[in-house]
């Protein structure tokens, strides 16, 4: 199963190694990591996505709570919760192609942010899935780069994962 | 006041109650060196190599409970000292280790010496600080034994870059320190005391298996009182003895790969396990698969990412292992329910029939100097309270099952690294804490050469430690597995072009002594342990052919135990009524 892991970490030096380092040698999988500074700077948000049977999930999250630079942590998976990733696509666009993607950038609600003469360069969020969805439909060959965020979430309602 | 970073070093050592600290001087580690020599409240012992500086503070540490310090240089010293951090932290020992660090401003160019200290030893440590300013230097050294003697237990690296030893600032050491980030659970939660005391006393066929978290937690004196208060079976892990007094009745004797016959047939059939302070090692669980197939499951650990991480458990309980313990006596006189009596004096019975198959014997007859009986004797004339270092091998093992610890943190050795080379230095530790206390170092002739270099240091600091080499002229744990499981083809297990360990003793200024005939071992050793105040290295030339025994060969089940040629062999797989 997929998991998204929100964490608060210790905004220092060496703590992603640390997350880092803790899933090379355990053998986990890390399908995206996310991290940046939060509003208080002592503390990175990061955010993990992971997959695994039940007792390596369980394996995961004690061990991320075992650093010591791991303040807080949360698997969104758990409960409702909204996850976003952001995608930055650079496709060939000639012809009769550039209203052909113009429509299915619309359809995905996507927006394009940069034009030439030959190429869109497309910005699209959304969950995971839709991100996966879009590139899909986007015909491989055209595609000159893809630059995904990874995922970030939050949970749903008014509590927070906060000090 | 103002002082150096290096003064502010050695203040805080003093403040923390460092008495000694283990290390080897270098460039980046001048500063601090000098700090050293103009005081006296903190001890420094010079090793001969760095990985011993760091076996010595942990043997300090296992022998006392107090934390090792350990101060190295950067680059080489640094990754010398590696070995025995990563031996630390297998075996969650409290150790502080500083690391000497070329000046911040040369990090990352490559500078003389420079290694990155900091990333080499991250997956081995319980935590790991690089101080770029002196203003934090006291502080993180607070952290950092906070950090290495709370919850479970480990190394904690501290690397200082040679310009903030020199700096200057104010000191002033916390007293106290809170962490956000780091607040290791202490009380186990009620409402699984109470589940767990329901189920020990609910079991027809209990088993209490028990790990080096009873040594670390000071919990063998509540073990004892809680293993006869119920009267069930106690096992050790190898890293568990002397959790319960191994002369006791209720003892079965160390479990797992070679452990006994008794403890790993108890641990197949009982149906209600009691875990405490153990981690559930492969080499003590054998496969996985055919782990303790009828039994439920009590988990009791302060390190929750231990629980459930091989095992599934039924009734995990979270918590310091002393408290706990506590807690589980208390509920069970509370609920004032009683093991079925009946019951347990049939699964007993069963038990010493397990146990009448003698598991541990050998050939006494053997005009040969049998290894266990060296061991044996050293127990005898001992009265089974020496302070027992050992290095990795079959002397190992069968110190491990010869030798009965009655005590917890006399048995030292490395369970988890399985490190060549720890019992030596680890010894040192031992006898620098416990300085009229008979402290044995059993070792093989290829493990002791891994850290020779410390009988210079042995006489530097006049440390009577009394070596036991069973000399086999193999690396006799290599060449049994070659033996079993590669058809006897002995590659490269041979010990070949070996030293004259009594000239080498000597040369070093120590007394040595030959022992070949079994007739003239209790004599050597009688005559070696009236020999208070000089290191007697005594090279013992035992039987090579000798294997250890009983043994659970790798993946196979606690009832698939292969038992030695003296002992009587029956089917050891069949199920209880
Ligand atoms: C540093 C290190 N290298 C290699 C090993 C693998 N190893 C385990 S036991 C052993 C042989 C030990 O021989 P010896 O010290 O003579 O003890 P014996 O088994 O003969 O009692 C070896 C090589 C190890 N445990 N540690």
């Amino acid at each position: 199963m997929r998991h998204i892991i929100s964490i608060l970490l210790e905004n220092e030096a060496g703590a992603l190694s640390r997350v880092a380092g803790l899933f090379s040698a355990r053998g986990y999988n890390i399908e995206s990591l996310t991290v940046a500074p939060t509003e208080d700077e002592t503390l990175s948000r990061m955010t993990l996505v992971t997959s695994g049977s039940e007792s390596i999930i369980e394996q995961i999250t004690k061990q991320l709570n075992k650093l010591v630079d791991v303040v807080k942590l949360v698997d969104l998976t758990e409960g409702p919760h909204i996850e976003r990733e952001m995608i930055m696509l650079k496709v060939q666009a000639v012809g009769d192609a550039r209203d052909e993607l113009k429509r299915l950038v619309d359809i995905f609600r996507g927006r394009i942010i940069d034009v030439t003469e030959s190429s869109y360069t497309i910005e699209l969020t959304g969950a995971g899935r839709k991100i996966d969805a879009f590139l899909q439909a986007m015909p491989r060959k055209d595609i000159i780069e893809v630059v995904r965020s990874g995922v970030s979430g939050i949970g749903r309602g008014d509590k927070g994962l906060r000090l | 006041m103002e002082l150096t970073g290096a003064d502010i070093f050695v203040r805080c050592l003093e403040d923390e109650g460092v008495e000694y600290i283990f290390g080897y001087p270098g460039g980046a580690a001048l500063h601090i060196y000098d700090a050293l020599y103009r005081q006296d409240k903190v001890k420094h012992i010079l090793v001969r190599h760095e990985q011993g500086a760091t076996h010595a503070a942990d043997g300090y540490a296992r022998a006392t409970g107090k934390p090792g310090a350990v101060i190295v240089t950067s680059g080489p010293g640094a990754t010398n000292a590696v070995t025995g951090i990563a031996t630390a932290y297998m075996d969650s020992i409290p150790l502080v280790v500083f690391t000497g660090q070329v000046p911040t401003m040369l990090i990352g160019d490559d500078a003389f010496q420079e290694v990155d200290a900091v990333g080499i030893t991250r997956p081995c440590v319980k935590h790991n600080f690089l101080v770029k300013d002196v203003k934090d230097l006291a502080m993180t050294i607070k952290k950092a034994f906070y950090i290495a003697t709370t919850g479970r237990p480990g190394p904690v690296v501290v690397d200082i870059p040679k310009d903030v030893t020199a700096d200057i600032t104010e000191y002033d050491y916390p007293d106290a320190i809170s962490m956000r980030s780091y607040a290791p659970v202490t009380k186990g939660h009620q409402a699984q005391v109470k589940k767990a005391a329901a189920l020990i006393t609910s079991a027809k066929r209990p088993m209490i298996y028990t790990g080096g978290g009873v040594i670390l937690g000071n919990a063998a004196e509540s073990l004892t009182e809680f293993v006869r208060t119920l009267g069930y079976p106690c096992t050790n892990t190898l890293m568990g003895l002397g959790g319960y007094p191994a002369t006791d009745p209720l003892f079965v004797g160390m479990l797992g790969m070679h452990g006994t016959y008794e403890a790993n047939m108890a641990m197949h059939e009982c149906d209600v396990l009691i875990a405490v302070g153990a981690r559930f090692d492969d080499r003590v669980t054998g496969d996985l698969n055919k782990f303790c197939p009828h039994a439920r499951i009590v988990h009791i650990d302060i390190d929750p990412a231990s629980i459930g991480k091989n095992v599934p458990v039924e009734i995990p309980i979270v918590g310091n292992v002393d408290g706990v313990i506590k807690d589980l006596l208390k509920a069970i006189r509370a609920s004032k329910k009683k093991p079925d009596a009946e019951a347990l004096a049939a699964w007993w019975e069963q038990i010493e029939e397990w146990r009448a198959m003698n598991c541990l014997t050998f050939d006494r007859a053997s005009e040969l100097i049998k290894p266990q009986y060296v061991i044996e004797t050293l127990y005898k004339l001992t009265d089974g309270d020496a302070f027992v270092t050992s290095d990795v091998g079959q002397h190992q093992m069968w110190a491990a099952q010869f030798y009965k610890f009655d005590k917890p943190r006399r048995w030292i050795n490395s369970g988890g690294l399985g490190t060549m080379g720890f019992g030596l230095p680890s010894a040192m530790g031992v006898q620098l804490a416990y300085p009229d206390a008979l402290v044995a170092c059993i070792t093989g002739e290829a493990s002791i050469q891994m850290c020779i270099q410390e009988l210079s240091t042995c006489k530097q600091y006049g440390l009577p430690i009394k070596v036991i080499n069973l000399n086999n002229r193999y690396m006799g744990m290599v060449r049994q597995w070659q033996e079993f499981f590669y058809d006897r083809r002995y590659s490269h297990s041979y010990m070949d072009a070996l030293p004259d360990f009594i000239k080498l003793a000597e040369s070093y200024g120590h007394v040595g002594m030959k022992i070949e005939k079994p007739g003239d071992v209790e004599g050597a050793l009688k005559e070696a342990i009236a020999t208070t105040d000089r290191l007697v290295f005594l090279d013992f030339i035992t039987d090579q052919t000798e294997n250890v025994y009983p043994m659970m060969p790798a993946g196979k089940g606690h009832h698939e135990m292969e038992l030695g040629p003296c002992s009587q062999v029956v089917s050891t797989n069949r199920e209880l009524a």
